[in-house]
């Protein structure tokens, strides 16, 4: 508890960047993840093709290695400045986005085609179809994997610790310079993260899932 | 092509695609052009910066450190099967002495970000006291214990999908509960659940890429490593460059072997319902 105590500023800090960097990549990924996923049903091949390559090469890359180009490969290339947080939060959206994408993608399967031929059978032209028929039953379905993907990103964070953003992950060296105990003070970061996951983000999601469940 | 967003074009659509296709590929020709572009003007392709990669060497080095990537990735990847496997039995234990404290594992080493658990095996334990912590053994530890109880789930979630006669059928001949989970109720939950598993093992070789940042020294560490050499020109983008193609690549090859598992595991199904009485 002393660690904790001691330290409240380093762990202050160190959380809110985390939180930082997890809203604003959050918000970044789920709109590239959902154009991607527009991408990847649209009837065009070559959009088809494009986001398919996205997907398959990012999502086999490391993210340890996108945050690495990001950071230290980037500023190599003589482009604007954008420093390791902005860097951070362009890697782990691009990352996320990829799941995101596939989380949308496998929702709009899953909507039985006897829908869409319903909604265009009274008349519905097809944006209506999309925002009124479609995407509300897909939506649903892929809220569990959607929180997921989530979850993963809140955890993946602190991958950009290794790359100089001052965030939960990096608290550890922070201590170490300070002679703290090491131990102590990860195992609070470690049950720091616990609560997150399983005290918000997880509660969060069984009761957007009870307010939208679909009764079939 | 019907899908369930659109109907089969007519003649219209189809004019509209065509402009759709163009316009895809002008953006992304555009944006690989200007990526290219900038790797150009600022030097990314001149032979200085590649030249270090032609040493006999380096590329020695290149190929020991992916044998560093792999080692972790196999011990990680049968360590996290072992314990997927047992943590998921003693989640559908009877008694609540296993099924609890199973519970709780799974869900708390889901919560913990990986890295936290490799920093806390890697500086945490040694500074506790704890002796012979390597940056491999770091690794493969926290792969173990992050992807079990990720596997776990999987386990169970495919055992629970599995019809209840299947259980009640093994007892009714006469089956132990232990030989019921065993032969009956483990082989087809993998069968059924092959593909996540698949993508948990993907998922378990990209993160044996988090021990660059535990000092395992694994392919990006060492591509790390040549990035920072000064006298070829700092060549990190290079470096990087290769890394990534090695990923890639190791990716692509486990999802292609583990494809060619799938389709032969569900060839087999077929083989062995046609002399079921052989069976076991």
């Amino acid at each position: 508890m002393n660690v904790l105590i001691d330290n409240s500023g380093l762990f202050v800090t160190g959380f809110k960047n985390t939180g930082i960097l997890f809203v604003i990549s959050a918000f970044f990924a789920l709109v590239l993840g959902t154009v991607v996923a527009g991408m990847r049903v649209s009837p065009a091949p070559a959009m088809r093709g494009a986001g398919t390559l996205y997907v398959n090469a990012v999502r086999n890359t490391p993210l340890t290695l996108i945050l690495a180009f990001f950071a230290l490969g980037y500023p190599k290339l003589g482009l604007p400045e954008i420093g390791f947080m902005n860097a951070a939060i362009v890697g782990l959206s691009l990352y996320t986005a990829t799941y995101v994408s596939e989380a949308i993608r496998s929702g709009i399967n899953t909507v039985a085609v006897g829908q869409s031929e319903a909604a265009r059978a009274i008349g519905l032209p097809f944006m209506q179809t999309l925002t009124l028929i479609v995407l509300p039953q897909a939506f649903r379905s892929v809220l569990p994997p959607l929180f997921s993907v989530f979850i993963a990103l809140l955890k993946n964070t602190t991958v950009a610790a290794g790359f100089s953003v001052f965030e939960a992950g990096a608290i550890r060296a922070y201590l170490s310079e300070r002679g703290e105990p090491l131990l102590p003070g990860l195992l609070w970061v470690a049950v720091i993260f616990v609560v997150l996951v399983l005290g918000i983000l997880t509660p969060l999601q069984r009761y957007l899932e009870k307010k939208w469940r679909v009764a079939r | 092509m019907s899908s369930v967003l659109f109907d089969v074009p007519g003649p219209k659509a189809r004019t509209r695609n065509v402009y759709l296709n163009v316009a895809t590929v002008i953006v992304v020709a555009a944006i690989i052009g200007f990526i290219l572009y900038r790797f150009n003007e600022s030097g990314q392709f001149t032979a200085k910066k590649w030249e270090i990669f032609t040493f006999p060497r380096v590329q020695q080095m290149f190929l020991t450190v992916i044998g560093a990537t792999l080692k972790a990735f196999a011990v990680a990847a049968v360590g996290s099967l072992v314990l997927g496997i047992l943590l998921a039995f003693g989640r559908l234990a009877d008694s609540r002495w296993v099924s609890v404290p199973c519970y709780w594992f799974t869900e708390l080493f889901r919560a913990v970000p990986l890295l936290i658990l490799m920093m806390i095996m890697y500086y945490g334990l040694p500074s506790a006291g704890v002796k012979g912590i390597t940056p491999f053994i770091a690794v493969v530890v926290g792969l173990i214990l992050y992807n079990g109880s990720v596997l776990a789930e999987v386990f169970r979630a495919g055992i629970e999908s599995l019809p209840k006669g299947q259980r009640e059928a093994g007892l009714a001949v006469g089956l132990s509960k232990g030989q019921v989970q065993r032969i009956i109720l483990l082989p087809q939950a993998v069968r059924s659940m092959l593909p996540v598993i698949i993508s948990q093992l993907v998922v378990i070789l990209k993160d044996t890429a988090l021990g660059f940042l535990i000092t395992y020294n694994e392919v990006l560490y060492y591509a790390n490593f040549l990035g920072s050499q000064g006298q070829y020109g700092s060549p990190v983008v290079p470096a990087l460059m290769v890394t990534a193609v090695i990923y890639v690549g190791l990716c692509l090859i486990l999802s292609g072997i583990a494809k060619l598992v799938e389709s032969r595991m569900s060839s087999r199904v077929r083989v062995v319902k046609t002399r079921v009485g052989l069976a076991g």
